[in-house]
């Protein structure tokens, strides 16, 4: 090929990566701005971030965020680890076929569609058997838990499939137990899918404003639905300052995981 | 491992979907032949039990007129197909030389790109889509920066309108695209584009002739990643579109939230779920077998 054609997806590469950071790169230049009026450039401040710290509705939201996501991440890695499992090892069980089906559609599904049938399973279940009877927390968590679980039991299952099988048997044939190869052998080998697949869930449930909205209660307000009531009304420095924490937040998380995952890398071989 | 620990960790996520996946959808088709009604909660009871202590069963299918007598829903159910195929079409034309990039580029650096395509996916939905509205308002980033270089005279509508629903969705949806396609073209055989080259295949007919056909799995994962929740999107119409977009998955919200009646809701995602019905069942088809983020 030569250099020239070579050159053309490589330009169009760095117009894409334009694209996809160019409007976060100037949300972060305009957290720092002075001005109320956000997109009018009034001076360098920090006074939104001393705004969005003292603001206690803001720090309620996030501490309701924060802990669904990681009850939810956490549940959702307890059963989407044996569901990879089930997928990569088990071979051709019965209803394996409705089993894969029903993990793939949430990862399509319209979130309109499982935020409305989720609310309306527990009205029903309200109805009938008197729980839940108060929709909040706990009703986030099980609605976030089935649609992050898919997304656990395939980076697990990606796992999975991609290392040698020939470690395990080497085990078993020297007569290791079962258990014993699953706690020493396979479970160490899946860890770095198991940690992505936690991450993975915490950040979509920290994420989800349409989901929640359905099948919230009084009194639950969680960050995404506070930003976006507030966006809704137009922009706001606030949001801007908080946005960029956000930001700077899940960034630090993502290097800390590359950085453990690229560690664990010799183990993997 | 044994039968029985096999059988539980089949067992317990299975049960979870059944509950929380499946049943769910029994309920909404079963509410959306119910009556709307002012109670709490606001539909009439499908079943009911008789003086006789038998069990009536009073099925309704007003929901379901009310979906065709007003023009409203067909329209939201069109528009919303025809905005998730132009987006779709565009992440394509994107994502396509974008993934063909990446992976040509050399193993070292193609990590490094295929996160930068990740990165702004791990991050806050919601936040890259209140990005472009400080971007596209009247008074906003970019159309301050076109006055003041005295390209236009007053402020282009770039927001609150079709174009910026498109552009949203495109932005939103565009690692869901170049990550499949990528990981399709990971696994291909490069030495079949040098044989064709070396054969004298113009680069252009080679790719065309040899790459697409081998990647297509992946075009067909990541037009199917973004067109389906696309078509049910709710966030991005309703934060840039205008009055005048109509989209499903606002019809949708908006017949919950603001008009309560959960009996046209629940109709309106049967509706949509018949419609989706295929494109979902072609993924979950495709979908469990290809690696996907």
């Amino acid at each position: 090929m030569t250099a020239a054609r070579a050159g053309f997806p490589r330009i169009l590469l760095g117009l894409g990566y334009a694209f996809l950071y160019a409007p976060i790169a100037l949300l972060v230049i305009y957290s720092f701005n002075e001005s109320r009026l956000v997109t009018v450039w009034g001076g360098f401040s920090t006074r939104w971030y001393g705004e969005v710290l003292a603001n206690e509705r803001i720090a309620d939201a996030a501490w309701l965020s924060l802990s669904i996501a990681a009850m939810s991440a956490t549940v959702a890695v307890l059963l989407g680890t044996p569901a990879g499992f089930a997928l990569a090892r088990f071979g051709r069980f019965s209803g394996r076929a409705v089993f894969a089906g029903l993990l793939a559609a949430p990862l399509v599904m319209p979130e309109v569609i499982t935020g409305l049938s989720l609310l309306l399973l527990f009205v029903g279940l309200e109805e009938s058997i008197g729980w839940p009877r108060e929709r909040g927390m706990a009703t986030i968590v099980i609605a976030h838990v089935s649609f992050t679980m898919p997304y656990v039991a395939i980076v697990v299952q990606a796992r999975l499939a991609g290392f040698d099988r020939n470690l395990e048997e080497a085990a078993l044939d020297l007569g290791a137990r079962p258990l014993a190869v699953l706690r020493s052998i396979t479970l160490p080998l899946t860890a770095p899918a198991i940690v992505a697949g936690w991450l993975l869930s915490f950040t979509l449930s920290f994420d989800d404003l349409v989901i929640a909205s359905f099948v919230t209660g009084p009194g639950a307000t969680t960050l995404p639905m506070l930003i976006f009531s507030s966006v809704r009304l137009g922009l706001s420095p606030q949001i801007n300052a908080l946005a960029t924490m956000m930001l700077v937040a899940v960034s630090l998380c993502l290097v800390v995981a590359a950085w453990t995952m690229s560690r664990r890398k010799p183990l993997s071989l | 491992m044994s039968g029985r620990h096999r059988t539980l960790a089949i067992a317990a996520p299975f049960a979870w979907m059944l509950a929380f996946s499946l049943a769910p959808l029994a309920i909404v088709l079963k509410i959306s032949f119910s009556e709307a009604t002012a109670e709490r909660p606001p539909y009439a009871p499908l079943f009911e039990m008789g003086a006789d202590g038998g069990i009536a069963f009073q099925p309704s299918i007003s929901a379901y007129l009310l979906l065709l007598s007003d023009g409203l829903y067909f329209d939201a159910f069109l528009g919303s197909l025809r905005v998730a195929a132009v987006s779709t079409f565009v992440c394509l034309l994107i994502g396509l030389p974008m993934a063909y990039a990446i992976a040509r580029s050399s193993p070292q650096r193609r990590n490094l790109l295929v996160m930068l395509v990740m990165l702004p996916f791990w991050t806050s939905f919601l936040i890259r889509v209140y990005a472009w509205m400080a971007l596209l308002k009247p008074t906003g980033i970019l159309n301050n920066a076109l006055v003041w270089l005295g390209i236009v005279d007053e402020p282009l509508p770039l927001m609150n309108n079709d174009f910026a629903v498109h552009l949203g969705i495109v932005y939103s949806y565009l690692p869901f695209m170049v990550l499949p396609i990528y990981a399709a073209l990971e696994k291909m055989d490069w030495t079949l584009v040098e044989a064709a080259a070396d054969l004298g295949c113009r680069p252009s007919r080679t790719f065309f002739t040899v790459t697409m056909p081998l990647c297509w799995q992946g075009m067909a994962a990541g037009s199917l990643l973004v067109f389906i929740p696309a078509a049910g999107e709710f966030v991005i119409p309703d934060l840039l579109g205008g009055p005048d977009t109509l989209m499903v998955g606002r019809v949708l919200w908006t017949e919950f939230f603001i008009n309560r009646d959960w009996p046209a809701a629940a109709a309106l995602t049967i509706a949509m779920l018949s419609v989706l019905l295929l494109p979902i069942l072609a993924f979950q088809h495709m979908g469990v077998e290809a690696d996907r983020p």
